[in-house]
C-alpha cells in the first residue's frame, strides 16, 4: 500500500487550494489539528470556508483556531455552532470581523452539524430533524410532518478537506482516538475529500493495530502527519501552565 | 466553552431590599441542588454549562445518574482538580472531568442520536428568558449578530424534559419569567419545571405555578419581580 505518512504539516497542507471547504475537528482542546492550522495559517490559502465546533475561546494565549486563519485574512465564511461565545461579556476574537462583515457566518445546532457532515460522508443528500423546528433558524425552510410531529429539512455538508487529530494512526490510515479527542473528527474524515490527520503516537505499520479497536476506518483518511514533541510541536497545555 | 461555575456569584436580594440582612433566596449551587433533587433513579441526563453543570455537585444519595455531555461522553464524574487533569478528557462546557468506572465515548453523531432519539430524560439549562407558554430564550441576545447554540436545539427538541436554570430577575431587575419570549427562543413549549434564587417554578401556559419558594422569599416578592401571572 502506497504510504499516507507525510514528513511535516507543510507538506501534507500544501497543495490546498483557494476557495476550499475546510472541517477542523476538536471539541475544546480534545480533537483540534492545532498543528493543522498552524500550518494552514502559513500556507496562506484564501476564500476558505472553515466548519467547526466553534471559531475558537476568548482566552489568552491562544491556540491556533479558526479565528486565528479569519484574522490572516483567508477565511470567506464560517459554519459553526457557535458565532458568539456563551457568556454574553466574553468578546471572541472572532466577533469583530463577523460584525464588520469581512466573514460570513452560517449558525447551526450542534447535533445538525455533526449529522450533516455525517450524511455527506454517508451518501444522504438530506434529511429531516426535529431540531430547531420554530425558531429563528428554521425561518423560510422547508419543513414536512412525519407522525404528526413538525420537521425541518437539512442538507448533507460535504467538506474538501478535513484536518483531524487522533491518538493512534497506522500507515494505512486507520485511527484510534483517545477519550473525548474523537467528537466530530469521524464524521469530518468521512464528509471529506480529503482528510488530513495529526497524530499524537508514532505512526504504527499497517496491520499494528486492533480490527477491533479502529474508530475510523483508513478508507477515510488520505494523509498523516506524527505530532512532533513540543516545541516544535503544539499539544494541548492545562489552563494554569497558559497562563505562565 | 467559557467556564464561569468556579466564579462565586451570591443569590441577588429581591429589588428594594437592603444588601445585608436574614438569607433570602438561594445561591447558585443550591437552585442546583433543588433541580438535582427532582432527577430520578436511572435517569439519563445532559447539564449545559454554568449553573447546570452545579448539579453534578448535588449529593444524590443512593439515585443511579449518568450523566451525558453532548461531546460524546456518557457517564462522567465530578471536575478534576489542578494537575490531575486527563487533557483528552472534557465535559461540554471545556472542564477536565473525570471518568466513572462505567464511562464510554462515542462520536459526536452518536451523542446526538441519542439525544434526538429521546433517550435524556432530562435536559437542564441556563436561559435568558422563560415563557409561562413553555418556550425559552438562550442562544441570542438583543442585538447581537450571530449567536451561541452550540447542543441547546438539539436537547431542547428531543430531551424528554426541559429544566431550565436563571437568575428571576435581569441585573436591572426586569423579570426573566415572562409571558411568552421577547429574544429567539430555543425551543417551544418545552420547559416543565424552573429553579431560579427565588424558587421553584412550573409554566401553566398562562402565568408560572410556584412549587416552592426559596428561604425568605414572600409569594408577593415573588410576584412582583415575575412576568406573568404567579399561581399559589
Amino acid at each position: 500500500m502506497r504510504s499516507k505518512t507525510f514528513g511535516s504539516f507543510a507538506e501534507a497542507v500544501a497543495d490546498i487550494p483557494d476557495g476550499s471547504v475546510i472541517g477542523i475537528g476538536g471539541f475544546a482542546a480534545p480533537g483540534t489539528p492545532y498543528n493543522l492550522i498552524k500550518a494552514l495559517r502559513e500556507q496562506g490559502a484564501k476564500g476558505l470556508t472553515c466548519v467547526g465546533n466553534t471559531t475558537g475561546g476568548a482566552h489568552q494565549p491562544r491556540m491556533p483556531d479558526i479565528a486565528s486563519l479569519v484574522e490572516n485574512g483567508q477565511v470567506k465564511k464560517v459554519i459553526a455552532s457557535f458565532t458568539a461565545a456563551t457568556r454574553p461579556t466574553d468578546v471572541l476574537p472572532f466577533t469583530k470581523y463577523y460584525e464588520s462583515g469581512e466573514v460570513e457566518a452560517e449558525l447551526v445546532p450542534q447535533g445538525t452539524l455533526a449529522e450533516r457532515m455525517r450524511a455527506a460522508g454517508a451518501g444522504i443528500p438530506a434529511f429531516y430533524t426535529p431540531t430547531a423546528v420554530g425558531t429563528e433558524l428554521a425561518e423560510g425552510r422547508e419543513t414536512r410532518k412525519f407522525n404528526g410531529r413538525e420537521m425541518l429539512l437539512e442538507y448533507a455538508l460535504p467538506l474538501d478537506y478535513a484536518f483531524v487529530r487522533a491518538h493512534r494512526a497506522d500507515a494505512s490510515g486507520n485511527l484510534v482516538f483517545r477519550l473525548t479527542q474523537r467528537n466530530f473528527c469521524p464524521l469530518m474524515a468521512m464528509a471529506a475529500k480529503v482528510c488530513i490527520v495529526e497524530v499524537e503516537e508514532d505512526i504504527l505499520p499497517a496491520g499494528a493495530l486492533d480490527p477491533d479497536a479502529v474508530h475510523t476506518s483508513g478508507i477515510f483518511v488520505q494523509r498523516l502527519v506524527k505530532v512532533p514533541a513540543a516545541p516544535e510541536g503544539i499539544w494541548a497545555v492545562r489552563r494554569e501552565e497558559r497562563k505562565k | 466553552m467559557s467556564d464561569n461555575s468556579a466564579r462565586p456569584i451570591h443569590a441577588s436580594a429581591p429589588s428594594g431590599a437592603p444588601a445585608t440582612g436574614p438569607v433570602k433566596g438561594w445561591d447558585r449551587q443550591q437552585m442546583a441542588d433543588r433541580l438535582a433533587r427532582e432527577f430520578q433513579d436511572g435517569w439519563l441526563v445532559n447539564l449545559g454549562v454554568g449553573i447546570p453543570t452545579l448539579c453534578s455537585n448535588t449529593d444524590i444519595g443512593d439515585r443511579e445518574i449518568t450523566y451525558h455531555s453532548e461531546n460524546g461522553l456518557i457517564g462522567y464524574g465530578p471536575v478534576l482538580s489542578a494537575g490531575q487533569e486527563d487533557l483528552h478528557l472534557v465535559n461540554a462546557g471545556g472542564q477536565n472531568v473525570s471518568l466513572k468506572p462505567d464511562s464510554v465515548t462515542v462520536n459526536h453523531a452518536d451523542s446526538f442520536a441519542i439525544i434526538r432519539s429521546g433517550r435524556i430524560d432530562v435536559t437542564v439549562m441556563g436561559a435568558y428568558e422563560v415563557g409561562a407558554n413553555g418556550d425559552f430564550a438562550n442562544w441570542k441576545v438583543a442585538g447581537q449578530k450571530g449567536g451561541g447554540i452550540g447542543g441547546a436545539m438539539d436537547l431542547a427538541a428531543c430531551a424528554k424534559r426541559v429544566f431550565i436554570i436563571l437568575e428571576h430577575v435581569t441585573r436591572k431587575g426586569a423579570p426573566r419569567l415572562v409571558p411568552s419570549c421577547a429574544l429567539p427562543v430555543t425551543a417551544r413549549g418545552v420547559v416543565t419545571l424552573v429553579a431560579t434564587n427565588y424558587g421553584l417554578f412550573a409554566p401553566t401556559g398562562q402565568g408560572f405555578r410556584v412549587v416552592e419558594l426559596a428561604p425568605g422569599m414572600s409569594f408577593e416578592e415573588v410576584r412582583a419581580a415575575t412576568g406573568a401571572p404567579l399561581e399559589g
